[in-house]
């Protein structure tokens, strides 16, 4: 039970890596732009991946009447997301601790895994519903009004996961740094209530 | 100088001779041309790069045009000494001011040869230098904007052909006289030139940090016309080379006058020595008036300021400064080899090459033998300093240039050819011919400690027959040879624009990266520039109106303008609010006296129209800038002078 709760504690701390990191990234590259443009969504805000490059996506997007890449103020996610994970790592470590000291069962070390997964799930929700709503919510006097084949309108929905083609750009939209480092922290939880549970197992039967 | 005529030269005869010869090698080498690996050799594929760039002095364009090597491709021409209406340089208010001189508005000179900054004696590519031949000047041009910086008059100076050279740290950017001239200017006989007319070298030190040129000296020499000059690298370091003719000091038919003497002069310019005098209090204040120049890259804007006097230094008065070294038949180029040690005169009316050693210079002067001297100054024999003869069989050498492995290359204007010899040996190696009669060749940093020697690139003066015609007047001619292995190869022919002199290259490497891609906009401190839309607006003071105006794509801000009125003196200052590689916009309007504006991302550009007219009159952005670019237009309405209609601007409504 030693090990695990040290799991415990070590892997709430990779969700820090937030903090520094992006949690996901969308590149859009054309012929015309051979070196891509790029998004950094951060926790606490989007950024750009080379110098200006929010600027130049928002001035290729104002064709299509989308609307300005959000500022970190004009979207609460961006100011209670970091709340939320700083709290979840506290808690998380807290646990941690409890359960070194055998305060915990491993029980809970599962419970914070879980209540972080709904989170997660929650998050990613919320992202698609912003990125649906950026995507699909044109501005009616647009300079280009296009229609797909079967004659509904548009829409320039960026993928959640992977690659999609729109208009002339090729655009990735994939995990980063950031989320990558929660996937391993999230594991070594999950790993840390493996552990617990053996080793629980183990002694129960001994 | 007398003593120097007892050589004679059957120069027709043998012309005729070698012409001869030059034809039929012609001939049988432009076959190997063919080939098919001379087409690998200079293709680069679409979406590759270049290796080297090569920067052509325009001549009389003004110019300088940047190339790649070895696909010839050009890929900008840099507005310097003349007008350019495609950018708008010499015409916009912030650039007119970089064409002021003593004389006024200048919106043209020959430019001759560029060279690039070096550190240690190798090629740093922080910036390229160039001469205005005609209206003597100096050129800083940036090699991370790509464009002129700063402009220095020089004083004193007529026919700026010995320039503008620098020195292996860039401490100095030397600017010699080819006309000599009365110092200072005055009325007097023109047949009184012979001991009167002096010769002005220049030296113009580079601040370190930011490139900003001064005339620290100028060396007051001998009326002789001082025609190219290379600094002393390496061990002759400290040193800066001449090449003289018309040591006669004649003044009229110059073809025939002043090509009497046996032999002329390189000047050895000790100017380390000359540098301490001047430090110690020495030389004359002499009163002056020239332009300096300077462009901000922040501001955009260019300041022109008159500068009022000059530190002249009489050679004589400097003992161990300066030199003669007897050089045979009217020498024209004056090139150094790598190692700083050999100092080659190539003598335009002779078959030979001169090679000076700059060890023996140094014992001969070290021994104070001398052969007589010239207006006080010591002349060196020629058999002391002399380091060999290349008997080249060639007629007419103008230049030589260097790889890293000891060879030379030296263009025969006469003959036409490039001839390949061993330093040290003096053996010809190989000869290849030029179409036609070539003058000034260039390998990437050949004229520095470390050469990039793959490629050699020959500026030809006549084209005839190598492109389609396209009537009396055509582009020159250049040719890449390829000089990797012990023959030279021709492998490409390609048109210029102007007429090139010299030319300087780099490796890629050296300058791509560093190169700007837009203007911060968050940086511009441009007097009248527009940093957001919001400040956009139209203000006037009495005839004198100002529009205050910002781009992005597509549309001006503002678009819609009223209250102008016939007699108005309308300032458009355009502020590029882009941030995108490749995105400028341009500016012009009706009945504009000047060129477009052509405004890159981040850059305020500023154009003056005077309507002369009543009526609504359009403007429109000249760069295709992006799908709706044909949409980015506007309106003024220009009212009769009388008229009451008030100033109002508007985007939108």
């Amino acid at each position: 039970m030693k090990k695990a709760s040290i799991l415990m504690i070590v892997g709430p701390l990779f969700l820090l890596g937030l903090y520094a990191f992006p949690l996901w990234n969308i590149m859009l590259g054309a012929p015309q732009y051979p070196e891509p443009l790029g998004m950094n969504i951060h926790i606490d805000g989007i950024r750009d991946v080379n110098e200006f490059d929010l600027q130049n996506i928002d001035g290729l997007n104002h064709y299509i009447g989308m609307r300005k890449l959000p500022k970190p103020e004009e979207m609460w996610e961006f100011s209670t997301f970091p709340i939320i994970i700083g709290g979840m790592v506290f808690l998380g470590v807290l646990i941690g601790l409890l359960g070194y000291f055998k305060k915990v069962s491993y029980a809970w070390f599962i419970g914070w895994f879980v209540v972080m997964s709904i989170l997660g799930v929650l998050g990613m929700y919320d992202f698609n519903a912003w990125m649906v709503d950026y995507g699909t919510n044109l501005d009616p006097n647009a300079i280009m009004k296009l229609s797909n084949p079967d004659g509904t309108p548009m829409s320039y929905k960026p993928p959640l996961f992977g690659h999609a083609k729109m208009l002339n750009f090729d655009v990735t939209s994939l995990p980063s740094t950031g989320a990558w480092m929660m996937f391993t922290g999230m594991m070594l939880i999950l790993a840390a209530f493996f552990m617990g549970w053996k080793t629980t197992k183990k002694s129960k039967t001994l | 100088m007398k003593k120097y005529k007892h050589y004679v030269f059957a120069l027709l005869g043998v012309s005729l001779l070698l012409a001869g010869c030059g034809n039929q090698t012609g001939k049988s080498s432009s076959n190997g041309a063919l080939s098919s690996s001379a087409a690998e050799k200079v293709y680069v594929a679409p979406g590759e790069q270049d290796e080297y760039y090569a920067f052509l002095s325009g001549g009389y364009s003004g110019n300088l045009t940047v190339y790649g090597l070895p696909s010839g491709r050009m890929f900008k021409e840099i507005p310097v000494f003349s007008q350019f209406p495609t950018s708008g340089y010499g015409y916009s208010e912030e650039t007119k001011p970089m064409l002021n001189t003593s004389f006024g508005f200048v919106p043209w000179d020959d430019a001759h040869h560029p060279d690039i900054s070096q550190t240690n004696g190798e090629l740093d590519g922080r910036w390229i230098f160039i001469n205005g031949n005609n209206t003597p000047r100096i050129a800083r041009i940036s090699l991370s904007t790509f464009e002129t910086e700063e402009i220095i008059e020089v004083p004193n100076s007529a026919g700026n052909h010995s320039s503008s050279f620098i020195t292996e740290n860039t401490e100095y950017v030397v600017a010699g006289t080819r006309f000599s001239v009365p110092v200072p200017q005055r009325d007097m006989p023109i047949n009184e030139y012979k001991g009167n007319f002096k010769g002005a070298l220049s030296f113009i030190s580079v601040a370190p940090d930011n490139g900003r040129l001064n005339l620290e000296f100028q060396v007051l020499m001998p009326g002789f016309n001082y025609d190219l000059s290379h600094p002393g690298r390496g061990k002759s370091h400290g040193w800066f080379f001449f090449t003289t003719y018309n040591t006669e000091e004649a003044n009229s038919l110059m073809e025939v006058n002043s090509s009497q003497n046996d032999k002329d002069f390189i000047a050895a310019i000790n100017w380390k020595k000359i540098e301490e005098y001047v430090k110690n209090g020495g030389g004359t204040k002499m009163p002056a008036n020239y332009a300096h120049n300077v462009y901000d890259e922040h501001t955009h804007t260019g300041t022109s300021t008159m500068k009022k006097e000059v530190l002249t230094v009489d050679p004589t008065e400097v003992p161990g400064a300066v030199f003669f070294l007897p050089t045979p038949k009217s020498p024209h180029g004056c090139d150094v080899d790598p190692t700083g040690q050999y100092i080659i005169g190539n003598g335009k009316l002779s078959a030979d090459l001169t090679v000076h050693s700059f060890d023996k210079m140094i014992a001969a002067i070290e021994g104070e033998k001398f052969d007589g001297e010239a207006y006080g100054i010591p002349i060196l024999k020629f058999e002391d300093v002399l380091a060999g003869t290349v008997k080249s069989g060639g007629l007419g050498p103008l230049h030589t240039e260097f790889d890293a492995n000891g060879n030379a290359y030296t263009t025969f204007f006469i003959s036409s050819e490039v001839v390949k010899w061993k330093l040290g040996t003096w053996e010809v190696i190989d000869r290849k011919p030029t179409f036609y009669s070539v003058g000034h060749l260039m390998i990437p940093g050949g004229n520095s400690r470390k050469p990039f020697g793959k490629y050699v690139v020959a500026m030809n003066k006549i084209t005839k027959d190598r492109y389609l015609p396209t009537g009396p007047e055509m582009e020159h001619s250049a040719q890449i040879y390829d000089i990797s292995g012990e023959k030279m190869e021709l492998i490409y022919d390609f048109p210029t624009h102007g007429e090139p002199h010299y030319a300087a290259g780099c490796p890629a490497e050296l300058l791509a990266p560093k190169s700007k891609k837009i203007y911060r906009l968050s940086e511009n401190k441009h007097e009248f520039a527009t940093i957001s839309p919001n400040d956009a607006r139209v203000e006037r003071n009495g005839k004198e109106v100002h529009i205050y105006m910002s781009t992005i794509r597509s549309h001006f801000t503002p678009d819609n303008i009223e209250g102008i009125k016939v007699g108005d003196k309308v300032y458009f200052h355009i502020t590029n609010h882009e941030q995108d590689f490749d995105v400028p916009h341009g500016f012009s309007i009706i009945g504009q006296n000047t060129s477009e504006l052509l405004v890159m991302p981040g850059q305020t550009k500023t154009s003056i129209w005077e309507p002369k007219q009543v009526g609504v009159w359009p403007f429109y952005c000249t760069d295709f800038c992006s799908a709706l670019h044909q949409e980015m237009q506007g309106y003024v309405r220009v009212s009769p002078a009388n008229s009451n209609i008030e100033l109002s601007w508007s985007l939108g409504e």
